[in-house]
């Protein structure tokens, strides 16, 4: 938290995306969290995926449910739109959203409370259904906002900041995701933006549920000593399994990769991932493969990050249901309404 | 890299781009901050300390700090840093009781100036407030040197001049007007002086010898000879068709001068085009607001005299190529050009001369005849003879000389007191944290997106009604309270503690200048490219840190543009980042007085 906005000054050579708007025409208001706290680098992040993948502002939809999580949602991209909803509803209302205009790019930014714990079912339902948005945890593993109390993904062994030890086994939302038969699931780290920002990307262009667990330290209430959420905790002990690179559409490959060193995969709008693989025999493609190995590495304490598992030719929502492709208010109204004959026609079939 | 030694004194001072470029150090930040409080005074004694003469630099500075402002490179214009010192001298209150106190029991040590001018003003300024008995010979009936016969009173008025050396002479100095110095021989045979300081100015004018030069001699005029004359009342005519030889700032003044003085119709005659012209751009811009034409690529060739009177002169037509930096690859003369003239006034250039300095006293001379000067020092090849201000170098400007005073008088006490004067006090650096509360500190961090003030000027019709018509009227209250919002103070400087970072990125993601990283070390040249913003200006340094404790890695702050707004001091959750202002302790003769007493063995 800050007392003085960010000035509009720029350094003068920032340079301008193919909108001609530099990264700081991406930003939005000044954040009121917690000096450090690692949602800030995600929003940071998200700026710097959003101005590279030279998103339209107004074609973006930012939505979040309750939580320090939820509020950042209005510190980037102030000119998108954006639903702040009710607490672990945000799945719901992006669900609406989307299926009412399919055009937009829909980011939801939540917790580990908001998603773990009230709005768990919400979460499973939004994979389930293959909603096509990108859906970005900030997890730290305590509820910041009423002052520290273990999550639902709070680590067996980790500490409170005031000494009490948590008991109760995490949810693990990748592997949850996963379980679900989650089309795009990843893990990153708020302190490493080299991992994090083409994530984000990929997931934006992912035709389907992203999700990206990203692993952000609480800098009030569990950064200490004993905690496993904290900034050197992390930094010890997560391990970037699988690098992906995303390459937008418009641009060629033009980093050299060594036979048999990247894999790469294209999306359904033809932009590519490749996947570089970090981890020896690590398959990112291989549902079942890639599950065990995220299991067995969690026993030994390691975050695995990185790309976990994608499979770009999944059928989203709008697929599945046989939807029109343009957004509701752009169909003619006649077309719209069934009119009162229509109704009773199709009421008709009921009866 | 290496971490950066920011204990060394020249680091953080560097960061101060406008007292780093200032001659005399002068703590610029500091006293807009008190301006900006409205503290008018303590302004203007923050700037006395340094530079002297806060009234008359506050008017016609060289300003080398502007350009160096961090301003003119984050945004277009400097801070006009050199019009908001005017503004601490025209509202300030009486400084008599703040002025240093002078002894009454003198230290017994008598010092000789020579030339009443800034240099000599400046060690007096500093020699007697430490008991010494100093004496001052001027060859002209009024003190202050070349700030008063080249430097016309429309742009500096005789009061702020006359007000300024009585601070200094009413210490006591011994002013001898109407003195002039025939031989430094007698001087030094008379006795009684410990030292001698020389400050004795640039005074001869450059002669241009082309024909007709004797001819027509009773027109043509050598500039800063004329200026002076015009200062002492002894020229107040010109005729209506003058031409300038020269563009530096003596030719501004002439010019300006001669419209003053009844001229109608004048011209600057440049040899070379605008980019190569001496004067300071905004003395060109004063002299084009007074319709005085400036012509290019026009290089004298002959005086032309006709029935013994000057009619015009005679210039070569002047080509030139110019490569992509700029600079001349060659030149031509495509034609000649004849203009007429009633009066021809030659401003280009001045020189040092000594014809008074017989040269067997131990005095060295080089083979232009310009005196061997101990550029730290100021001593001459005679031990206890010193040079200051043009008289040591050649022309340079006022605050330079004062600077020249400052070191020649800390010097002048190091001889008296029987010590070495090269062994000088070294200069340092305090820090002191600006922290208030949480998120206060204790200066405006704002950035304030207002653009440069503008000067108001006396009106055209006004103006040449009479000579001594100041035409720069000072910024009104609004002006000046908005002018030193556009300070960065970067003086309160970004002070890094290593070993207190978490590397959560906060200060990087709120920067809005992007001057921050974390990274690999690596060496400079390659580190400079793999910034958040690429560091291209290597004038700039790279603040490095040692190894940050979690990974390794290092923070790397690139100075250029850093806005000093705080913000990543404010992001930060463990205190790496502080907002510390920086005192620079330039040393001046009574530091070293201090410091030589407390040296000094104690009787039990």
């Amino acid at each position: 938290m800050t007392f003085i906005a960010k000035p509009k000054i720029a350094h003068p050579s920032l340079p301008k995306n193919g909108l001609g708007f530099t990264r700081r025409d991406y930003e939005g208001a000044l954040s009121t969290l917690c000096a450090g706290c690692g949602h800030d680098s995600i929003t940071a992040a998200i700026v710097e995926a959003a101005w590279e993948l030279s998103i339209e502002p107004q074609n973006l939809v930012k939505l979040s449910g309750i939580g320090c999580s939820s509020k950042t949602t209005a510190y980037f991209v102030s000119g998108g739109h954006g639903f702040n909803s009710v607490h672990g509803r945000m799945p719901s209302i992006a669900m609406g959203a989307n299926a009412a205009n399919r055009q937009l790019k829909y980011i939801g930014v939540s917790g580990d409370g908001d998603t773990l714990s009230i709005g768990l079912g919400q979460f499973c339902h939004a994979i389930r259904r293959n909603l096509n948005m990108l859906y970005i945890i900030e997890n730290n593993g305590v509820y910041g906002l009423t002052k520290g109390q273990f999550s639902a993904s709070a680590d067996v062994g980790s500490k409170a900041k005031k000494g009490e030890t948590n008991f109760q086994p995490p949810i693990d939302p990748v592997l949850l995701a996963m379980t679900l038969g989650a089309s795009f699931v990843a893990r990153s780290f708020s302190g490493d933006k080299s991992q994090l920002v083409p994530l984000i990307q990929a997931g934006l262009n992912h035709n389907g549920f992203a999700l990206i667990d990203v692993l952000s330290p609480c800098v009030t209430f569990n950064d200490h000593e004993g905690s496993t959420k904290s900034y050197a905790y992390t930094r010890e002990h997560y391990e970037p399994a699988v690098h992906a690179d995303f390459i937008p559409l418009e641009r060629e490959i033009t980093a050299n990769y060594g036979p048999g060193e990247a894999l790469p995969l294209v999306m359904h709008d033809g932009s590519r991932i490749v996947l570089r693989k970090c981890e020896d025999g690590y398959d990112p493609t291989n549902r079942s493969a890639a599950q065990v190995y995220i299991q067995e590495r969690m026993k030994d304490g390691e975050y695995l990050t990185g790309l976990l598992f994608v499979e770009p030719s999944q059928n989203e929502f709008h697929t599945l249901n046989g939807t029109p492709a343009e957004p509701l208010n752009s169909i003619p109204y006649e077309k719209l309404s069934p009119g009162a004959k229509g109704l009773e026609k199709i009421l008709s079939r009921y009866r | 890299m290496e971490p950066t030694d920011t204990s060394h004194p020249d680091y953080y001072h560097r960061v101060v781009d406008c007292q780093w470029a200032c001659p005399a150090h002068t703590d610029v930040p500091e006293y807009i901050r008190l301006i900006a409080q409205g503290r008018f005074t303590e302004a203007y004694m923050v700037n006395r300390h340094s530079n002297v003469f806060p009234g008359i630099l506050g008017r016609v500075c060289d300003r080398p700090c502007e350009p160096a402002c961090r301003r003119g490179r984050v945004e277009e214009k400097p801070v006009a840093i050199c019009r908001l010192k005017r503004v601490a001298a025209d509202h300030r209150d009486d400084v008599t009781a703040l002025l240093p106190k002078i002894p009454k029991i003198k230290n017994g040590r008598r010092v000789a100036c020579i030339g009443a001018g800034t240099a000599s003003l400046t060690v007096a300024n500093d020699l007697m407030p430490l008991g010494y008995q100093v004496t001052i010979f001027e060859q002209y009936g009024e003190p202050g040197g070349l700030m008063r016969t080249n430097i016309p009173s429309f742009r500096l008025p005789a009061t702020v001049i006359d007000e300024e050396i009585a601070m200094i002479t009413a210490m006591g100095v011994d002013l001898k007007l109407n003195h002039p110095i025939a031989s430094m021989r007698e001087l030094l045979a008379s006795g009684g002086f410990d030292a001698v300081f020389v400050g004795s100015g640039a005074p001869k004018g450059k002669e241009l010898k082309l024909p007709g030069r004797e001819a027509g001699a009773a027109n043509i005029h050598i500039g800063i000879a004329w200026l002076e004359s015009v200062a002492f009342g002894h020229i107040s005519k010109i005729g209506e068709r003058v031409l300038i030889i020269g563009v530096g700032n003596t030719a501004m003044d002439c010019c300006r001068t001669s419209l003053r003085l009844g001229a109608k119709n004048v011209k600057v005659m440049a040899r070379k085009p605008r980019g190569f012209f001496k004067a300071s751009a905004w003395e060109l811009d004063d002299a084009e607001e007074e319709s005085v034409e400036i012509v290019i690529n026009r290089a004298p060739k002959a005086f032309v005299v006709e029935n013994g009177k000057l009619v015009g002169m005679m210039f070569d037509k002047m080509e030139y190529d110019l490569d992509a930096q700029g600079r001349i690859t060659a030149e031509r003369t495509i034609g000649e050009e004849f203009l007429p003239a009633d009066d021809v006034i030659l401003a280009i250039g001045q020189e040092n001369a000594f014809p008074w300095i017989e040269r067997d006293l131990g005095i060295q001379f080089d083979k232009w005849d310009v005196p061997h000067v101990d550029k730290v020092t100021f001593q001459s090849t005679r031990p206890g003879l010193f040079f200051g201000g043009d008289a040591a170098f050649g022309p340079k400007n006022i605050i330079w000389a004062v600077e020249h005073g400052h070191q020649a008088a800390i010097s002048i006490h190091r001889h008296c007191e029987g010590q070495s004067v090269a062994d000088r006090l070294a200069p340092g650096v305090n820090l002191q944290s600006r922290k208030m509360g949480m998120h206060e500190w204790s200066y405006s961090n704002d950035y304030a997106p207002v653009e440069r003030r503008l000067m108001p000027h006396v009106s055209l019709k006004e103006r040449f009604k009479k000579l001594n018509i100041e035409v720069e009227l000072g910024f009104t209250a609004e002006a000046a309270a908005q002018e030193v919002q556009r300070c960065l103070n970067c003086d309160v400087q970004t002070v890094f503690t290593a070993k207190l970072c978490i590397e959560c990125d906060a200060c990087i993601d709120i920067c809005p200048v992007d001057c921050l990283t974390i990274t690999q070390n690596g060496e400079e040249a390659d580190l400079r490219t793999r910034l958040k913003a690429p560091a291209k200006n290597l004038a700039q340094p790279l603040l490095v840190s040692a190894g940050l404790p979690q990974t390794g890695r290092v923070m790397v702050k690139d100075e250029d543009l850093c806005v000093h707004c705080g913000l990543c001091a404010e992001r930060c959750p463990t205190a790496a980042w502080d907002m510390q202002k920086s005192y620079v302790h330039w040393p001046l003769a009574v530091d070293e007085a201090r410091d030589l007493q407390a040296k000094e063995p104690k009787i039990a």
